[in-house]
């Protein structure tokens, strides 16, 4: 595997998996149970307040809050409750400086900065083209950001509701009530995961003040005379940027920040929490769509794809790259630019994986100065449409759109009208899936071939020649699938690139969620049908086969040729090093 | 639809004072309670005064001390207020330049000749620029630097460096480590400058 690999990495491999799974099991039967309309058994005392609190939230709606809704009503409603969203964090971050809990007194953000991150934080994306700790105020972070880290994480979840009671539906019309769902998911789901997450993660050293700064005088006053350090409420906005697949940072270095990530066990839990939900979040889809077998099926198809990406990610990141190991360097610790000491090579690279993988898109190391290997794998986790866990609910309607194709490709191998979870797939459903599929693939190709061809996006860049091509590809992929990360070298704080990667992000987020809720809707009016004797079982070992497939054959198909041209030739150019 | 855009408005305005006002006051008002100094940013402070975070890095530049690793932040070395590395790929021409020069520049400070190897730590800026640790090795290899600067015994600057390695967590989690500021500290109480 490499020098830096030793046997304790592969030791803490395996347990990182088990704690997702483990961790993933309760959260999945949770969510399902809050989203069951069925009355459960009375839940635990601690969850009592919570459980108060959304019944009181729900109180001032009225019928609104318990109509049962079509796709279209639904849709509408996350829709608008999105583009609120979008106008209040983008007026927030305009008027910022005349609000209070601006301990530092800065000016108001530029208008396509503002804009850029409003879509990029209500997409669940959260790529930022500013820098948390030198742009934003206390009250825009909590009160703006924050924010949007919750509703849309619970988005993407009432989302993945709707579609799986559309699944489960008996020829009605209703998906649920998609107000009562985002109050149950905001307030009963998530808020109490962050608020124990929250708690630990002060208790590892992330700070949680109001203050701007701690003020030091540093031991060698003949290196400094002072150090000014950036504080800020960070532990509650890390612990929901990791929980709901947002991966916005407090601070620029994001969890690579010794204040955002201090220790190797704030690392463990963020890293768990990274994973858990999404994780959770599939098995919670088998569940309320009827079958518990698929959705183990679907969880693991995603460890499948997931487990070789991340260990040929370790393995490229435990070499020194041959231009350092010119200088008598040791090999010893791996390739360490853009890395922490703190986590070495081998977590820096597991949590690459892991955050390309989920569409959390928060980092511990800078991908920048990953190995050629290293950021290829980090671009094909993203570019397979964050279906590898993914985002909360998006990861896994993403994936049904590919089992659509799965079962569609089975069954014209047998000549039979397919079906999914009892309901016949027909052209409308298959049409719905493609431009689910599709729509963010273009988004990146597109997107990286003008950036490419115009002077603004070769005069970003900040690496020469193909790696530089690779920061236009990984910005795009990014940002079309929603995942947020970035090969932040990039110059992207101007206004051509935060107009199109705004827009790349509305694409990759609307585009695929407005037709997975208008399957929904086609599957809720179909009744159920007895599954044939030519109907492909959507649990087992053949399934997962055919579905891992699936995904890694569409997104060869696509990005090959761009993922040679950056790299792909990175990796030829550095390897040819160790040659002359 | 415009009953939806006032039920829409209605669960925006509630959930907003749910999640961006009492979360963050809840955890801020138990954090302030139950562990002030962590919520704070963990000060480290000699004889009253703050003398930094125990959990980000400060430069050290005389030799009488254990120097971090290279920083890149844009403003100076360990700005704290804009964190950020330098997001060189391996293939960047400045990163080997600068790998280059820093090799040479510890090789000569340490008294290292061509063929001992460095540790990879001394000549990599970390993701934050405000990395607070070396690797063990990064510390070991300044030991009798630090020694000769101080006029003191490298045995005792040794057991200093060997007081603050850091195992990873339960034998699993993270790297051994050494705090640099803490290292410092420790070193200042324990082995007095003579020169």
């Amino acid at each position: 595997m490499g020098e830096a690999f030793e046997f304790r990495h592969a030791i803490e491999f395996v347990l990182l998996l088990l704690l997702v799974l483990a961790a993933a099991w309760p959260l999945g039967s949770a969510a399902a149970r809050l989203l069951a309309p069925a009355a459960g058994p009375r839940p635990p005392v601690w969850r009592a307040p919570f459980a108060a609190l959304a019944a009181a939230l729900e109180r001032p709606l009225g019928a609104a809050a318990t109509q049962p809704m079509g796709w279209g009503a639904y849709a509408r409603a996350l829709l608008l409750f999105n583009a609120i969203g979008l106008v209040a964090t983008f007026a927030l971050q305009r008027a910022q400086g005349f609000l209070p809990f601006n301990p530092r007194g800065l000016p108001a953000v530029r208008w396509d900065t503002a804009l850029c991150t409003a879509v990029s934080f209500v997409t669940n994306t959260n790529w930022q083209s500013y820098s948390g700790e030198v742009a934003l105020s206390h009250l825009v972070q909590a009160g703006a950001l924050c924010v949007q880290n919750f509703l849309s994480a619970a988005t993407g979840i009432a989302a993945m509701a709707a579609l799986a009671r559309g699944l489960a539906g008996r020829g009605g019309e209703a998906l649920g009530n998609a107000w009562s769902d985002l109050i149950a998911i905001t307030v009963r789901l998530l808020l109490p995961l962050a608020l124990a997450l929250a708690l630990l993660l002060v208790a590892c050293g992330v700070p949680q003040t109001g203050r701007a700064t701690l003020e030091a005088t540093p031991l060698d006053r003949s290196a400094a005379t002072a150090q000014s350090i950036a504080l800020g409420p960070v532990a509650s906005q890390v612990a929901i940027k990791q929980l709901g697949t947002n991966g916005g940072g407090f601070f620029n270095a994001n969890s690579a920040h010794p204040l955002e990530n201090p220790t190797p066990l704030s690392n463990l839990l963020e890293g768990v929490a990274l994973l858990a939900l999404p994780a959770g979040l599939v098995l919670a889809f088998g569940r309320l769509a009827g079958d518990r077998r698929h959705g183990r099926a679907l969880l693991a198809t995603m460890v499948l794809l997931f487990v070789p990406a991340a260990l040929a990610l370790v393995a490229a990141e435990s070499h020194l790259p041959p231009p350092l190991a010119l200088h008598g360097i040791s090999a010893a610790d791996g390739a360490l630019e853009g890395k922490e000491v703190r986590f070495g090579a081998f977590e820096s690279a597991w949590w690459g994986a892991a955050t390309t993988a989920a569409s959390n898109g928060s980092v511990n190391a800078m991908h920048d100065s990953f190995t050629p290997q290293g950021g290829l794998v980090a671009l094909v986790l993203m570019q397979l449409g964050e279906v590898v866990f993914g985002g909360v609910g998006s990861g896994v309607y993403g994936m049904v759109l590919f089992v659509l194709v799965a079962v569609f490709v089975a069954a014209l191998m047998v000549g039979r009208t397919p079906e999914y979870l009892g309901k016949k797939v027909e052209a409308h459903e298959m049409r719905l899936a493609c431009v689910g599929l599709l729509a963010p693939a273009l988004a990146v190709l597109l997107g990286t071939a003008v950036a490419a061809a115009c002077p603004f996006g070769r005069a970003s860049v900040a690496n020469p020649e193909a790696h530089g091509f690779s920061e236009l590809l990984y910005a795009f992929s990014s940002a079309a699938n929603n995942n947020g990360s970035a090969f932040a070298g990039l110059a992207a704080d101007q206004p051509a690139w935060n107009l199109l990667l705004a827009l790349a992000m509305a694409i990759g987020r609307y585009a695929v969620l407005l037709p997975v809720l208008a399957l929904a809707g086609s599957f809720a009016s179909k009744r159920p049908a007895p599954p044939g004797p030519g109907t492909l079982p959507t649990h087992g070992a053949l399934f997962v086969a055919l579905l891992a497939a699936v995904v890694v054959l569409l997104g060869a198909l696509t990005f090959v040729p761009a993922l040679l041209l950056g790299p792909g030739v990175d990796h030829f150019a550095l390897a040819s090093e160790g040659v002359r | 639809m415009r009953r939806d855009a006032r039920t829409a408005c209605l669960v925006f305005g509630l959930l907003t004072l749910c999640t961006g006002v009492l979360y963050p006051a809840v955890v801020t008002g138990l954090a302030a309670l139950l562990l002030p100094r962590q919520a704070s940013g963990s000060a480290l402070q000699v004889d009253g005064v703050t003398v930094g975070s125990a959990l980000v890095g400060q430069p050290f530049a005389a030799p009488a001390f254990f120097h971090g690793r290279p920083s890149a932040t844009a403003a100076r070395p360990y700005d704290a207020l804009a964190s950020s590395g330098s997001n060189f790929g391996p293939n960047h021409p400045a990163l080997r330049e600068r790998v280059a020069a820093d090799a040479a520049r510890w090789r000569a400070a340490l008294g290292l000749d061509a063929a001992a190897l460095l540790p990879v730590d001394l000549v990599t800026t970390s993701a934050s620029g405000l990395d607070p640790h070396l690797t063990p090795a990064g510390a070991r290899v300044q030991v009798a630097r630090v020694a000769a600067a101080r006029g003191a015994d490298e045995a005792a600057v040794a057991a200093c460096v060997e007081a603050c390695v850091e195992p990873p967590a339960l034998g699993l989690f993270g790297q051994p480590r050494v705090n640099v500021l803490r290292l410092n500290l420790l070193l200042e109480r324990r082995v007095p400058r003579t020169r």
